[in-house]
């Protein structure tokens, strides 16, 4: 099986690495570079708990070949505090309770994350459109969408 | 059912570098090489089982594969790699094909969106592809590229059978055109799944309807349906009659009643056949109530 160089930038930092032709960006993420906050819950483009950002748009990264990730810019849930500071997005989870078991939250803050950058102010609606792609198993999405529609109020 | 696998099986990753390189490669490798696009519905099937190819051609950055252009004369030409998103958000698809933006954004979720592509979406030839029947109102035609160099497909030749689509050996699909509607047209694409979004649709039905001076009730309406029959098709029954017979709610009924009779809908994980035929009938009446309101707006 062929083998690739790709060279990409991941939370900020650039990084050449080889991988085989058939590793997901999901395992690449997790295994190679352990990035773990990237979740793998089905494998299969359904449940978005490994959203990741891919040139600043997000992604099921269970559905992209590593390979194909060679001069893309990445960035995962590791990737949101910046100097030492929470994105407001993860202050706002915290201080609401947008997360229970927190399996689905690092795919759902980059989710948020994505939309409030091309929608700073979005509705309710417009905040549940986004997160179709996002199952929560535990929290019903009410506090979800409230900790998103804060930030989004506050403006950030 | 089989669960999806962690890992994919073993092939070889080849971001081809021309289109020569692609059409050789696949006509190498025959069977055994698969293009890979956004790999949303391929990387499914070979975690499942269904596909092995040993070959992935990617060849989603060949020039124009992700080009959008509209103009006036040749309509709207859209590369076979572009994305959902990317069509739902241009402005010239917003402007003058809003049932094109209205199928493109029905499709799975923003995540998937921004990896499945047009292109993609056809090839694959499934019976509940959300963009096939805009493509078959619009009358779509696709542009591939092989051996032989280029050629065109109408979009009504397209759709083989279930997944099985008119490509040739070592041919893809290079881009589509849809060409200028007929004057003051309007659609709409009408979707059921199990959710309200990120499903594949139980039933689909795209309806497009412009006035015709020709027609004996001054309208002419095209109507297709997805997730009803082997293939995504054309009902021609429903049309002639809403072109044969002044629009009232009756006659939409009775062309929503053709659309049901064409329909040869399955059982399946989704849906029953019963709820589907049901649900045909009253996605198309809908779908032509909302349509022939907005004529009757501009009339
Ligand atoms: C969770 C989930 C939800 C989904 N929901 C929907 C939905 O609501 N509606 C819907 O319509 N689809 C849905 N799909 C299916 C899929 O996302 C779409 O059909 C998508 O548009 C496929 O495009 P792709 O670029 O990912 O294709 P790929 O998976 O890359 O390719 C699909 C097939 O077509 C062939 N192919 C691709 N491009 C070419 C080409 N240019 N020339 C020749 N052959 C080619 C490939 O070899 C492959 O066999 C869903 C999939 C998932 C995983
Ligand atoms: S693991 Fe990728 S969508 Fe579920
Ligand atoms: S917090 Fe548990 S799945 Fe969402």
């Amino acid at each position: 099986m062929k083998k690739h160089m790709i060279s990409f930038t991941i939370n900020g930092v650039e990084e050449t690495r080889e991988v085989p032709s058939n590793m997901t960006l999901l395992t690449f993420l997790r295994e190679h570079l352990t990035l773990t906050g990237v979740k793998s819950g089905c494998d299969a483009g359904e449940c978005g708990a490994c959203t990741v950002l891919m040139d600043g748009e997000p992604v099921n990264a269970c559905m992209v070949l590593a390979a194909e990730a060679d001069g893309v810019n990445i960035r995962t849930v590791e990737g949101l505090a910046s100097e030492g500071k929470l994105d407001p997005l993860q202050e706002a989870f915290i201080e609401l309770t947008g997360t229970q078991c927190g399996f689905c939250t690092p795919g759902v803050l980059i989710q948020a994350r994505a939309l409030l950058d091309r929608n700073p102010h979005p509705t309710v609606d417009e905040i549940k459109n986004a997160l179709r792609g996002n199952l929560c198993r535990c929290t019903g999405y009410t506090k979800i969408v409230e900790a998103i529609q804060a930030v989004a109020q506050e403006g950030s | 059912m089989k669960l999806p696998l962690p890992e994919l099986p073993q092939f070889d990753y080849i971001k081809a570098e021309s289109a020569e390189r692609a059409i050789d490669l696949l006509q190498e490798k025959g069977a055994a090489a698969r293009i890979l696009m956004g790999g949303t519905d391929l990387l499914v099937r070979m975690r499942n089982g269904a596909l092995a190819p040993t070959v992935l051609v990617d060849i989603k950055n060949l020039p124009g594969m992700s080009a959008i252009s509209f103009t006036k004369k040749d309509g709207l030409t859209v590369g076979a790699a572009v994305t959902m998103n990317a069509l739902a958000r241009n402005s010239d698809v917003l402007h003058h094909y809003p049932l094109l933006a209205e199928a493109a954004e029905s499709v799975a979720s923003y995540q998937l969106r921004n990896r499945a592509t047009v292109g993609g979406n056809l090839c694959n030839a499934s019976p509940a592809a959300d963009t096939a029947p805009a493509a078959l109102v619009l009358e779509a035609e696709l542009t591939v590229m092989g051996p032989k160099g280029e050629r065109t497909i109408p979009a009504m030749e397209f759709f083989k059978g279930p997944g099985v689509n008119a490509l040739e050996a070592g041919e893809f699909l290079a881009r589509i055109n849809y060409s200028n509607p007929p004057k003051g047209w309007k659609g709409r694409y009408m979707k059921i799944g199990r959710n309200a979004g990120g499903d594949l649709a139980i039933v689909g039905v795209a309806v497009m309807g412009y006035p015709d001076k020709d027609a004996p009730s001054d309208f002419r309406f095209r109507i297709a349906l997805a997730s009803v029959a082997p293939t995504t098709i054309r009902v021609h029954e429903a049309e002639e009659i809403l072109a044969q017979n002044p629009i009232t709610e009756t006659v939409i009924g009775m062309a929503a009643e053709a659309a049901q009779e064409a329909a040869t809908p399955i059982d399946d994980v989704r849906a029953s056949a019963r709820y589907r035929n049901a649900m045909v009938k009253e996605l198309t009446r809908r779908g032509l109530v909302d349509v022939w309101s907005s004529l009757k707006k501009e009339a």
